[in-house]
């Protein structure tokens, strides 16, 4: 079995570790009532007001109405509510909103313009990577964090740098393909532009 | 009847659009996170609800009180699903929900509800049959022929134990609905936003219970996160979530089911163990079968597997099945009810039959297909072959246990499946307008088949025009009604209604084009966006001037419809199948892994191969993570689950599943007898065949599913877990 007890996932992010310092500081106290916060979500200022204990991805389901991330394990084992913070891949059910402030937080919905698709997105629906579909946000974000650190995987590490997510109808044949697909067309896209 | 169109399918080499591996029409929308389930709904007076659960296997409420959580500020509503007296049969069942003003305060509320119970003796663990005492129940005995003597006269017989544990089905999206209750009495206003596998019947399943009537329910589904059989009725938090929106002044209420309720209460396929002997010739001919079985689907009973399954004509049977029932949360249908457990069984049986006697299992599979029934017989024998070259078989295959030095042992095995699949009661209604453009209405949903992508293929087809040219409208029951999705029958269904509604609305422009084009209806077709004269396909109209002659006030609105009864050669039910997987085994540490699993797959007519194929990848990669993980932890002393979560309940992941190889069984034969549903077939034999494949590469049989290291290392020390 993988991991220990809830805090397995959040370990994995490192973010544990990162916060260890700041919590020392008595300063920093806040709640346990509502606060206002302001987080960057896909490069804007977003205020918004939640107690401490709101984790980020109900703040961006509940408060902000930015749904594609999902709830699905909510304790940091499945991915689904994967967004990128600071550049790096985390789920989001196991981040508090008010220590994602002054990060930059990536989410699907700032990945391409309405009606316009990224290239990962692409490659998910060009190589059939999705059935019904809950997955797939937190593996599309998954996917954009592990192709910025491998911008040219091979298959075995696309099975190892997307392990943190699960779909449970089993489009992982195609999720797969759309790794190496959109791998390419990053690099194509970098290439022409 | 000389008025009904043609509706028979265009042949093979004619078809446009039917055929073609288009990809699925909402993938834009998921892969984008656009796409909205209902479990995504938010709107600025929604409410947020949660349930306080019983924490005991077995007991009766002796008082509920709320009232700490109702004077909560932001508590807008409470409601007692389990009052007082109330036997609770499974650890998980609901006691009381609350609906806030946010999730937090939701979550706090239901803690502040206090509860007393008495706590009543239970039994959750059903895998030692003699500990389980009035809880049995035995079916009685099956008899056949004249199993004593022709288990004397086999000349070999070999036996064993199997078993297959209540697995959960962990829809990533949980149970649950927004619902919104205004009005009262006769004017009573439900909407409601689900998450179902059945659209159509959600309002007539709920209305009883709440006396409101079924036509006062509106309900709404656009994408459903999973489902896998589990997801068929509103359930007791459908009717809940309106009783606390009723009771919170029609606020709508947002009750989706925990992670750890869910996976307790609201997805528990039965489990199967059993012994199994088998008798027959030194050719492999099977002769005899004797078996007892037991297993739980929760406090009912329930969950008998079909055995023998498929080599059903063996001609001397004694069988003896006993159900159990537990503190566990009900059963429900998952993909193939049974057939999983019992294709397990019976193959795991033949492997160890064919191990006994020193052949090749492939040989003793396909000598005892003359027991298969008869109309699929040739079709298993053809796949039983064809999986064996895709797989590698003759080259691969060595006698059960000669894996050769080292620690890392490979092996095959084999599995087969069958299921019924036709096509379910629905309508569809096609309406053409003036300005030629075309809407399609069907009261389905879309599982992630790619149910809506079929749709509007047969439609595109039939019309003759390009699928971006029609609108489809799905997930709503203000649409013609359809039925369930479950059992395979979604794809027979609604491809049929939209083909008959699509011929009849084109006989109604036939009519008025005829007159343009100087001929007769009956002598018109529809192509390539235009409207012509069969056979002079230069004397034509386009698709906008033929709609152009429907009068601005109307429009051309028909009905088809798609009975079971009668399915005029349009879909078909019965499909074989044969698996093999390749697995190789670490005899140190116990793990194994899929190397390559080879899935031959019967199948009617295909209207898409690119979703047929994922349907059959998903089925399987499901059924990897079935064969090799699944597994719900009871603790016998408190009754509860121990992995109620989806980090001790494991589940494969990107890199557990091996290469998939899907051969859709595409022959002008099969193609023929119209559309039958893939959702069920493939998910069948997977532990069946992963199970015979670590039985051939480590040299005994680990007779229980998941293949862990626990019960691997267990098998190999001759121990019993």
């Amino acid at each position: 079995m993988r991991g220990v007890g809830i805090g397995g996932g959040a370990l994995g992010t490192g973010l544990l570790e990162k916060n260890a310092g700041a919590g020392t500081t008595p300063a920093s106290v806040v709640g346990p009532g509502a606060v206002p916060i302001t987080l960057h979500i896909n490069g804007k200022p977003v205020t918004l007001t939640v107690e401490p204990r709101v984790t980020l991805s109900n703040a961006l389901r509940e408060h902000l109405g930015m749904t594609g991330s999902k709830r699905v394990c909510d304790r940091g084992t499945c991915g689904g509510c994967t967004v990128i913070m600071n550049g790096k891949t985390v789920y989001s059910c196991s981040v508090l909103a008010i220590d994602a402030q002054g990060k930059n937080i990536e989410t699907i919905e700032g990945l391409a313009a309405p009606g316009q698709l990224h290239p990962i997105s692409q490659a998910f629906w060009n190589n059939d990577g999705q059935q019904c579909g809950y997955c797939t946000s937190g593996f599309v974000m998954a996917m954009k964090g592990f192709l910025d650190e491998h911008p040219n995987p091979t298959v075995e590490e696309v099975k190892h740098g997307l392990g943190g997510n699960l779909c449970r109808c089993g489009a992982y044949m195609g999720i797969r393909k759309a790794a190496m697909e959109a791998a390419k067309a990053i690099q194509q896209g970098g290439k022409h532009g | 009847m000389a008025n009904t169109p043609d509706y028979s399918w265009p042949p093979m080499d004619q078809r446009k659009v039917i055929g073609q591996p288009y990809k699925r029409v909402d993938g834009p929308a998921k892969a984008s996170g656009r796409a909205k389930y209902s479990s995504d709904y938010l709107s600025r007076d929604l409410l947020f609800g949660a349930y306080q659960t019983c924490p005991h296997a077995h007991a009766r409420v002796l008082s509920v009180d709320t009232s700490e959580a109702e004077s909560t500020k932001g508590v807008m509503a409470v409601h007692v699903a389990a009052p007082a007296g109330t036997e609770i049969q499974w650890a998980g069942a609901e006691i009381a929900a609350v609906a806030a003003t946010s999730t937090e305060i939701a979550w706090d509320a239901v803690r502040k509800i206090k509860v007393q119970y008495e706590v009543l003796p239970h039994l959750v663990n059903e895998t030692d049959l003699s500990k389980a005492g009035a809880r049995a129940k035995a079916a009685g005995e099956r008899l056949t022929g004249d199993p004593d003597k022709a288990f004397q006269e086999a000349e070999v017989t070999s036996e064993g134990h199997y078993g297959i544990p209540v697995i959960n089905h962990v829809c990533l999206e949980t149970h649950g609905s927004v619902t919104q209750w205004k009005g009262q009495g006769d004017d009573s206003q439900l909407q409601c936003w689900v998450s179902t596998q059945d659209v159509t019947h959600y309002a007539g399943s709920l209305a009883p219970n709440l006396k409101v009537p079924a036509a006062n329910i509106h309900v709404r589904q656009d994408h459903v996160g999973g489902g896998f059989g589990s997801k068929f009725s509103p359930d007791a938090w459908g009717e809940v979530a309106a009783r606390l929106s009723q009771k919170a002044g029609g606020r709508p209420v947002k009750l989706f089911l925990d992670r750890a309720t869910d996976q307790k209460i609201a997805g528990n396929r039965p489990s199967a163990y059993g012994w199994i002997k088998i008798g027959g010739k030194r050719d492999g001919t099977i002769t005899a079968w004797e078996s007892r079985t037991w297993g739980t689907g929760g406090f009912t009973g329930g969950g008998s597997p079909p055995l023998p399954y498929i080599i059903t004509g063996i001609p001397n049977q004694r069988m003896n099945h006993t159900a159990v029932s537990t503190n566990i949360g009900p059963s429900r249908a998952w993909r193939a009810p049974n057939n999983q457990q019992a294709s397990y069984m019976t193959c795991g049986a033949v492997e160890d039959f064919a191990a006994k006697a020193g052949l090749d299992p492939l040989e003793v599979f396909k000598i005892n297909a003359r027991y298969t029934p008869e109309a699929r017989r040739d079709t298993y024998l053809f796949h039983f072959d064809k999986a064996a070259e895709l797989a590698g078989w003759k080259k691969l295959w060595h006698p059960r246990g000669e894996s050769g030095p080292g620690p890392m042992k490979r092996g095959l095995g084999i599995g087969f499946n069958a299921w019924a699949g036709l096509g379910h009661q629905s309508q569809c209604r096609v309406t053409l307008h003036a300005d030629g453009s075309v809407n399609v209405d069907i009261g389905t949903q879309d599982l992630g088949t790619g149910t809506r992508t079929i749709i509007l293929q047969v439609a595109a087809e039939t019309l003759g025009l390009p699928i971006g040219a029609i609108k489809l409208a799905i997930g709503s029951n203000d649409l013609p009604p359809d039925s369930a999705s479950g059992g395979s029958t979604t794809v027979g269904g609604v491809s049929s209604s939209t083909r008959k509604a699509s011929m009849n609305a084109l006989a109604k422009l036939y009519e008025l084009a005829a007159q343009t084009l100087g001929t007769t209806a009956d002598q018109l077709e529809a192509a390539e966006g235009r409207i012509r004269v069969k056979g002079t396909p230069a004397k034509s109209i386009t698709w906008q001037a033929a709609c152009r002659r429907i009068p601005a006030s109307g429009v051309i609105s028909e009905i088809g419809e798609t009975n079971p009864r009668n399915p005029m050669g349009l879909m078909a039910g019965g499909v074989a199948g044969v698996q093999m997987a390749d697995v190789s085994v670490d005899i140190e540490t116990g793990v194994v892994k899929v190397n390559r699993y080879v899935a031959v797959q019967d199948c009617g007519l295909i209207i898409n191969p690119r979703l047929a194929e994922s349907v059959c990848y998903g089925a399987i990669s499901q059924g990897i993570s079935t064969a090799l993980y699944e597994q719900r932890f009871m603790d016998g002393q408190t009754g509860r689950m121990l992995n109620p979560n989806m980090e001790f309940y494991k589940l494969a992941g990107i890199g557990d599943i091996g290469d998939i190889v899907v051969h859709l069984d595409i022959r002008p034969e099969n193609d023929k007898r119209g559309v039958v549903g893939l959702g069920e077939p493939p998910a069948v034999a997977i532990c069946a065949a992963i199970g015979n494949a670590v039985a051939n590469a480590i040299g005994v049989r680990v007779p229980n599913i998941p293949m862990t290291p626990e019960h691997v290392l267990a098998a190999l020390e001759g121990r019993t877990v």
